[in-house]
C-alpha cells in the first residue's frame, strides 16, 4: 500500500530543547490516523516539519511521495491544513478567507462549500475579529473538507466545537475517508479518535512510543472484568496476568491483562458464573499508560503507570 | 471609585516590566537628542554676534521657520530649544502613543485583557495603568533634559524638559482617546502618529506665516505650544496651563468612552463581510490588507506636500548676510537657489519620513508570521517568496507612490516646476528602497531582530534633520543613505551613480533577505 505519510527517525531541536528526538510515523493511503502525544510531545512540530514550514534536523520525511521541504508549494496543492489555533484577518469576512484559501489550494468544490456552511452552522458574513473559537475553527474546517485535498492534516481541529459540531466534524472525516482521503487527525479528544481513526500513533517527548491499529494496542493492556459466581473464586488472584482483584461474597471483580483473558475466563467458568461483564480497555487506558510514565520516571513502564490513572 | 482602580499598582509594575527595555531606549534617545545639542552649537556659532545673525536670518525666513520654528533668543540655551524641542517633543509623542495604545487597545485585541480583568482589576485601571507609564517615562525624559541643561540656565532647562514631557502626555491623553475608538491596535495607533504628523504641519505653515511663532495655525497645533514655552528667552510658563487643560480634557474624554463600552469593543460597529470572497491570492490579500494604510499616508504625504510646496516662496525673501547659515542650508539641502534648496530639503525630509512608511509595510510580514496568519496561508500552495513578494510589492510600490504625490503635492502647492518636483521625491527613492531591503534582510535572516528596522529608519531620520546642526564628521553623516542622493532639484549634473548604486545595493539586499527567508524555520 502507498504511504501517505512516512516519517523515520525525525530530530528537531529549538536551542536545546529537542522537540523531536528521533519519530517515527507512518500513515497509509486511505486510512484516518490518529496522532496523539501529551502536549508538547511534539505533534504540532511534526506537523509543521510534514508541511515544510519547519526544516528537520535530521532524518527521513516524506508526504504524498514527495519531500515536503524541497516540494512544498507543490505538495499543499494536495494538502488541506487545520491549525487547532486558528487565526483570522480581523477585517476579512470568514466567506472571503474560506475562498481565499480554496483558491490557493486550486480551487474549491462550490456546492460542497454551500454544503458544509450549511451543516457547520457558520456565518460566512462575519468578520474574522467577532468570530469565537469554535466559529474560527468552522472557517478553516469548511475551506479544508471543500477541497478535493488527498490529504487532511487537522492538528486539534475540534477543540473549540460544541458536541453538536463534533458530530458534524466526524461526519465530514466518515466521507473523506469513504473518498479514499488519507487523515493525520491530532486529537486529545479521545472518544473521537477511537470513533474515526483506523490506526493511531502515541509519541511522548518526541518519539513515538506506540502504533497500530486500536485492537493491537488494545492486546497490550488490560480488560476490567466483573462477574457474579456461583461459588467461591478459586485462586483467580494467583493467576498470572491477573491484577487488582477485589472479592465481595459472590462478587468479583479484576483487571486482567488481555493476552492472559483464557486462563482467567476459565477459571471463573470453575466457579459458575452468574453474570459477566467484561470491559475492553479505553483509548484513554492506552493513552493514560504511556502519559503516566512521566510520573514513574520510566520510559517503558507496561506496569505501574495504569493504575493510577485507570482506578480513578 | 477605589474598585473602579483596583489592580492599577499591579498593572503599571506589569506595564513597567514588559517595557524594560523599549523604555529606557526611548527616554535616553529623546534626552540625547537635546543634550547633544549645546557643545556641537557652540562649536557653529560661538560668538553672541554671530548667534544674532542667525536670530535675524532665521526670523526673517519664512522657509526655515517652516523647518525649525523660530528662535526666540540668541543663548546657546534658547538655540538648543529651538533646535531640538520640537524634534524631541514630537518623539516624547511617539513614545507615548506607542506606550499607552500597547497597554490598552492592544491588550483587548489580544485577549490578555480579558484575563487579567477577570482578576481584581478595577474597570478604569488598565486606561489608568498606560497613562502612568506614560508618565513615567515622560516624567524621566524632563527629568534628564532639565538635569542636563541645568547649566545653561536652570528655568529654561525645566521650561524644556518640562515642555517635553507636556508634549508626550498630551499625546499619550490622545492615543487614550484613539484606543477607545478603534477596535484594533493598528488603527489606534496610526489615528495617533496622523495627529501628530498633523500637529506638525500645522506648526510648520504657522510659523512660516508669522515671524513671531504665535500665527493662529502655530496655537492650533500642541507643537507650537511647545515652541511657545519659549525655554531660555523669558519663559512664558502660563503655556503649561493649555497643556495641562488640554491634558485633563482628553484623559476626562477617554475616561468616558472607555466607560461607556465592553471590553474589546469600539464605538465603530462591525459590519458583515461578503459571504464570497474574491481575494485571487497572496499579493491581493497583501494589497487588501495594507491598502487601508497605503491610502493614509498617501493623503498624508500629497496635503504635506502641497502645504510645503505653498511656503515655498518665503524662502525667496531670505537675507543671508551669514556665512554660516548659508553654510548651514547648503548642508541642509540645496546647492543653488535658496527656494530649490527649500524644495530639495522638504523632499529630503519627505523622503525619511516614508522610510518610516517603507519599515511598517515590510514589518507586516512579520505581524503576520508570529500572528501565526501565515501559517495556514503558507500550507497551502503558496511559495514563500510569492507570500512575501505581495507584501513587499506594497511596500516598495507604495513608497514609490506616496513619494510621487508628495512631489506632485510641492509642484502643486508651490504654482511651479511638478516635473522638478516629483523628480526631487522620486530621488529619495532608492535610499528609502535601500532601508525597506535592510529591514526584509532582518525579517528574513533575524526574525527576532526586524523590529529593529525602526532604529535604522530612525536614526537616518535623525542624521539628516539633527545630524548638520551638529557639525558631524562627514563619515558619520554618511552612514545614512539620503546623505547619498543628489540635491535636487536645482543641482547642475543629475548624479546617476549614487542612486544607482543605492539602488543596486537595495536590490542585494532583498535577494539576501529573501533567500535567508527560504531557508529559515517558520515562527511556530
Amino acid at each position: 500500500m502507498t504511504k501517505a505519510i512516512s516519517v523515520a527517525g525525525l530530530h528537531k531541536a529549538f536551542g536545546r530543547t529537542h522537540a523531536l528526538d528521533g519519530l517515527d510515523l507512518s500513515v497509509d493511503a486511505g486510512e484516518v490516523h490518529g496522532f496523539l502525544g501529551p502536549n508538547g510531545s511534539g505533534k504540532s512540530t511534526t506537523i509543521r516539519v510534514l508541511l515544510g514550514l519547519l526544516r528537520a534536523d535530521s532524518g527521513t520525511a516524506e508526504l504524498l511521495g514527495g519531500d515536503p521541504w524541497a516540494d512544498a508549494v507543490a505538495l499543499h496543492r494536495r494538502v488541506a491544513y487545520v491549525p487547532g489555533d486558528v487565526t483570522l484577518w480581523r477585517n476579512l469576512s470568514g466567506g472571503e478567507v474560506i475562498d481565499l484559501y480554496g483558491r490557493l489550494r486550486g480551487g474549491l468544490d462550490r456546492a460542497r462549500r454551500a454544503e458544509l456552511i450549511e451543516r457547520f452552522e457558520l456565518d460566512p458574513t462575519k468578520k474574522g475579529r467577532t468570530y469565537s473559537k469554535g466559529n474560527r475553527q468552522k472557517v478553516a474546517l469548511v475551506a479544508a473538507f471543500s477541497s478535493d485535498a488527498e490529504l487532511l492534516i487537522l492538528d486539534e481541529p475540534t477543540s473549540g466545537l460544541d458536541p453538536l459540531m463534533e458530530g458534524v466534524f466526524q461526519g465530514c472525516v466518515a466521507e473523506a475517508r469513504a473518498a479514499g482521503r488519507s487523515v493525520l487527525l491530532s486529537s486529545h479528544i479521545l472518544s473521537e479518535v477511537e470513533t474515526l481513526c483506523d490506526r493511531v500513533s502515541i509519541i511522548r517527548k518526541g518519539r513515538t512510543v506506540e502504533t497500530g491499529t486500536l485492537a493491537d494496542l488494545r492486546h497490550l493492556t488490560r480488560t476490567s472484568i466483573s462477574a457474579e459466581l456461583a461459588g467461591p473464586p478459586n485462586g483467580i488472584a494467583q493467576l498470572p496476568g491477573v491484577h487488582d482483584v477485589e472479592v465481595r461474597g459472590l462478587k468479583i471483580r479484576l483487571q486482567a491483562d488481555t493476552d492472559k483473558l483464557d486462563a482467567v475466563l476459565r477459571s471463573l467458568a470453575d466457579s459458575g458464573v452468574r453474570s459477566l461483564t467484561s470491559t475492553p480497555p479505553t483509548l484513554e487506558e492506552l493513552f493514560l499508560r504511556h502519559y503516566a510514565d512521566d510520573v514513574h520516571g520510566n520510559g517503558n513502564g507496561a506496569d505501574g503507570g495504569v493504575k493510577a490513572g485507570v482506578s480513578r | 471609585m477605589r474598585n473602579q482602580l483596583a489592580g492599577t499598582g499591579t498593572l503599571l509594575r506589569l506595564a513597567l516590566r514588559r517595557d524594560r527595555v523599549m523604555m529606557p531606549v526611548w527616554i535616553t534617545v529623546v534626552a540625547l537628542l537635546v543634550l547633544s545639542l549645546p557643545a556641537s552649537l557652540e562649536s557653529v556659532y560661538g560668538t553672541g554676534a554671530e548667534r544674532a545673525r542667525l536670530l535675524g536670518t532665521m526670523n526673517t525666513n519664512g522657509s526655515l521657520r517652516a523647518l525649525y520654528g523660530p528662535v526666540f533668543g540668541d543663548s546657546i540655551g534658547a538655540l538648543t530649544a529651538w533646535r531640538g524641542g520640537v524634534f524631541a517633543g514630537v518623539l516624547a509623542g511617539i513614545m507615548s502613543l506607542v506606550i499607552v495604545v500597547r497597554h490598552t487597545r492592544e491588550e483587548e485585541e489580544t485577549g490578555r485583557q480579558e484575563l487579567l480583568s477577570a482578576a481584581m482589576v478595577g474597570r478604569r485601571a488598565p486606561l489608568t495603568a498606560a497613562l502612568l507609564a506614560a508618565l513615567t517615562a515622560n516624567g524621566l525624559a524632563a527629568l534628564l533634559v532639565t538635569a542636563g541643561l541645568t547649566g545653561r540656565g536652570a528655568g529654561g532647562a525645566m521650561a524644556l524638559g518640562l515642555g517635553i514631557g507636556a508634549t508626550g502626555m498630551l499625546f499619550a491623553a490622545l492615543a487614550a482617546i484613539a484606543a477607545q475608538l478603534t477596535e484594533s491596535a493598528r488603527l489606534a495607533k496610526g489615528l495617533a502618529g496622523a495627529a501628530i504628523g498633523a500637529a506638525f504641519v500645522l506648526r510648520a505653515a504657522g510659523d512660516a506665516g508669522s515671524a513671531g511663532g504665535s500665527s493662529a495655525l502655530t496655537w492650533v497645533s500642541p507643537l507650537g505650544w511647545l515652541e511657545n514655552v519659549r525655554a531660555f528667552a523669558a519663559e512664558r510658563w502660563w503655556v503649561f496651563a493649555l497643556f495641562a487643560a488640554a491634558v485633563a480634557v482628553q484623559v476626562a474624554a477617554a475616561y468616558a468612552l472607555a466607560g461607556r463600552r465592553d471590553i474589546g469593543m469600539s464605538f465603530l460597529p462591525a459590519r458583515p463581510g461578503p459571504a464570497e470572497g474574491r481575494l485571487a491570492g497572496p499579493g491581493a490579500l497583501a494589497w487588501r490588507l495594507q491598502r487601508g494604510s497605503l491610502i493614509g499616508w498617501s493623503l498624508a504625504f500629497l496635503a504635506a506636500g502641497v502645504v510645503f510646496g505653498g511656503m515655498t516662496d518665503g524662502a525667496a525673501q531670505l537675507v543671508g548676510d551669514n556665512e554660516r547659515t548659508r553654510e548651514i542650508i547648503e548642508r541642509m539641502g540645496g546647492q543653488s537657489g535658496i527656494a530649490d534648496a527649500f524644495l530639495a530639503t522638504m523632499a529630503g525630509m519627505l523622503g525619511m519620513i516614508a522610510a518610516l512608511f517603507i519599515v511598517s509595510a515590510v514589518l507586516r510580514l512579520s505581524g503576520e508570521e508570529s500572528g501565526q496568519r501565515a501559517e495556514p496561508l503558507l500550507a497551502n500552495a503558496v511559495g514563500r517568496l510569492r507570500w512575501a513578494g505581495g507584501h513587499l510589492a506594497v511596500a516598495f510600490g507604495g513608497s514609490a507612490l506616496i513619494l510621487l504625490l508628495a512631489g506632485l503635492g510641492l509642484g502643486i502647492g508651490h504654482g511651479q516646476g511638478v516635473a522638478a518636483a516629483v523628480g526631487a521625491t522620486l530621488a529619495q527613492l532608492p535610499a528609502v528602497w535601500m532601508i525597506g531591503a535592510f529591514a526584509a534582510l532582518l525579517y528574513g535572516a533575524a526574525p527576532r531582530y526586524a523590529v529593529a528596522a525602526w532604529a535604522v529608519a530612525g536614526g537616518a531620520l535623525t542624521l539628516g534633520w539633527i545630524g548638520p546642526a551638529l557639525n558631524l564628521p562627514q563619515a558619520v553623516l554618511n552612514l545614512s543613505p539620503f546623505a547619498h542622493l543628489p540635491k535636487l532639484p536645482g543641482a547642475e549634473a543629475l548624479a546617476w551613480a549614487p542612486l544607482l548604486v543605492l539602488t543596486a545595493l537595495a536590490a542585494a539586499l532583498l535577494a539576501a533577505g529573501l533567500a535567508a527567508l527560504r531557508r529559515r524555520d517558520l515562527a511556530a
